[in-house]
């Protein structure tokens, strides 16, 4: 039984978050390649190749997939399909774009969000901001899914898999890439971080949130956001955690001035250890805190900056 | 320029949902329900294209029973010309109401079709990208700016990096993100003028699909509770139980 991995990259770095998505794949079946659709995205197969359990490394470097267009790439995917059962990508921008293409066009229904494998055609995943959790069995004969890569560990990095070179280029042609405006950070990223520390309409402004900077230097820690935060334009919309953001499970996250609506903790409930700093005790944030601290942040964050 | 807008009916975003007793499904009844936030943008989009004179026409679009009749009468209110319900007691998957909506579309031709990224009931994310597929249209996912340009659309999508700029060929296909816009409130006016729009009911079963279910819900659990927490009393106890208790830090 064949699965095929979409691998998210930015044509120079793996996606941490693709091992995730590997292991997952791993769980359904023994052989497993990769699908790497880029440009120019050579040190991209490399670390692909280095991805243990992963037979195999498809290599679609061409122009055409440079912004990887979900027309172009579920295209390319749809040409590969025949050899599969199961077609996987991780639930971030770019599979959650293209992977509903492929599911559309193969005529079967997508499963999104996987967060466990009961069998090769059964899996778990939330609804309702996580409020509740679906087991659902797939009816089709091959499987399309997206995995929600904190359900699952990383695979290793020291497999040596073939690495196979399509020729195929499809440009749809009806969409072009105009720009990018990318958040520039030296921080880890959001999903990626051990610990975040995150902040809400509490912080009041996006000056006030550098009342986090030196708390996360401290810690090596991602800053995250609430939508309340991105709204007001405190912060980039990339910062957003939550049922329709970023879904993040560190060992430590640590929420300020947040309130808890339950579209927040869609993205961060599953962190090993949960810190809520609210000056309102009956915060609903507390609800899901291991330690609660009931004070005003502008007091708490210098004083927590200056003891760590 | 005609704009399809395809909606749902899901439970209110501020309700948090109960799951069953027997574990078939999540528990429904009396449940306050609303349009879906993201389909509510959609709509709010469409109003604005029209008020700038881009737009002719706006028709919404429901696939549901007879209650969803409730939330295409909210986005008539909004500013939406006319209605189609298609008619079906069926909870269809994503796929199944794209070959539905590829219907539609091409009854209607129109332009532009403009839907919520996902609805907060399932959470798939998928509906808008099928039926790009599906149409052949161009598809601008997850945006947060919508520009009209000629026979172009520019749209501004929310990426896990950043933001995104694409040029698409209309037609296309676009679903919203939180940022694209802040719906209005219907007016007591607009409620009432609504009330005449016109609103067909067409039978799902009418539309020659093969609406078998793809997928099959074996059982629906409540998520792991966490265990309680603790309140502290200072930064001081904080940072020692991080590191002494919690160990998440040294
Ligand atoms: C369709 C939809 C999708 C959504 N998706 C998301 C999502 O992905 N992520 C997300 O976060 N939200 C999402 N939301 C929004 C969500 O419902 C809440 O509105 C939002 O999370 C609230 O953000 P907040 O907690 O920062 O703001 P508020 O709810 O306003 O809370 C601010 C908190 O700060 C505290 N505070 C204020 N001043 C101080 C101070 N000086 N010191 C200490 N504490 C202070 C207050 O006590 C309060 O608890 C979504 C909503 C909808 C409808």
């Amino acid at each position: 039984m064949s699965i095929l991995v979409y691998a998210e990259h930015d044509n120079t770095e793996l996606k941490a978050d693709t091992l995730k998505t590997v292991t997952a794949a791993l769980k359904i079946g023994s052989d497993v390649h990769l699908l790497v659709a880029g440009a120019n995205c050579q040190s991209v197969v490399e670390q692909a190749a280095k991805v243990t359990g992963v037979t195999k490394v498809l290599v679609a470097d061409n122009a055409a997939y440079e912004h990887q267009l979900a027309e172009n790439v579920s295209a390319l995917v749809l040409e590969l399909a025949a050899d599969y059962d199961t077609i996987m990508a991780t639930a971030l921008t770019t599979g959650k774009n293209f992977v509903p293409r492929v599911a559309a066009l193969l005529d079967v229904a997508q499963i999104s969000d996987i967060i466990d494998v009961e069998s090769a055609d059964t899996f778990v995943r939330p609804i309702y901001a996580g409020n509740a959790i679906a087991t659902v069995k797939s009816l089709d004969v091959k499987k399309v899914l997206t995995v929600r890569a904190t359900a699952f560990d990383a695979a290793d990095t020291d497999g040596s898999a073939e690495v196979v070179t399509l020729s195929n280029v499809t440009d749809a042609g009806i969409s072009s890439h105009v720009k990018d405006e990318l958040t520039v950070s030296a921080r880890p990223d959001l999903g990626a971080a051990s610990i975040v520390i995150s902040g809400g309409r509490g912080m009041q402004n996006g000056e006030n949130f550098k009342l986090l900077d030196g708390i996360a230097d401290k810690l090596g820690a991602a800053i995250g956001a609430s939508r309340a935060a991105v709204d007001a334009g405190f912060v980039p919309n990339d910062m957003q955690v939550g049922q329709t953001g970023k879904i993040v499970a560190p060992d430590l996250y640590i929420a300020v001035g947040i309130s808890g609506a339950i579209q927040h903790l869609a993205g961060m409930k599953d962190s090993k250890v949960i810190v809520a700093i609210n000056k309102d005790p009956e915060a609903p944030i507390f609800q899901v805190a291991d330690y609660g601290l009931e004070a005003d942040l502008f007091d708490a964050l210098p004083e927590l900056e200056a003891k760590l | 320029m005609k704009v399809l807008v395809p909606i749902k009916r899901v439970i209110d975003y501020n309700v948090k949902v109960r799951v069953k007793a027997d574990n078939s499904d999540v528990d429904l009844t009396n449940t306050k329900m609303a349009i879906n936030p993201f389909c509510e943008i959609a709509v709010e989009e469409a109003v604005r294209l029209k008020e700038a004179g881009t737009v002719t026409e706006i028709i919404v679009v429901s696939v549901g029973d007879k209650t969803c009749q409730e939330q295409l009468r909210t986005a008539l209110a909004l500013g939406a010309d006319r209605a189609i319900q298609i008619e079906t007691d069926e909870s269809l998957d994503a796929l199944n109401i794209a070959k539905l909506l590829q219907k539609v579309v091409e009854e209607e031709q129109p332009q532009l079709v403009i839907l919520g990224k996902q609805s907060i009931d399932s959470d798939n994310n998928q509906t808008g990208q099928m039926l790009a597929a599906l149409t052949g249209m161009s598809q601008g996912t997850f945006a947060s700016e919508v520009v009209v340009d000629g026979d172009k659309v520019n749209v501004t999508r929310e990426v896990d990096g950043g933001l995104q700029t694409l040029a698409l060929t209309l037609p296309a296909v676009v679903t919203t993100d939180l940022r694209l816009n802040e719906p209005r409130y219907a007016s007591l006016p607009n409620i009432m003028k609504a009330k005449r729009k016109p609103l067909d009911v067409k039978p799902a079963a009418d539309f020659g699909i093969n609406l078998t279910a793809r997928t099959s819900l074996l059982k629906v659990t409540p998520p792991a509770e966490r265990q309680a927490g603790i309140m502290v009393g200072s930064i001081d106890e904080l940072i020692e139980k991080l590191k002494t208790e919690a160990k998440v830090i040294s």
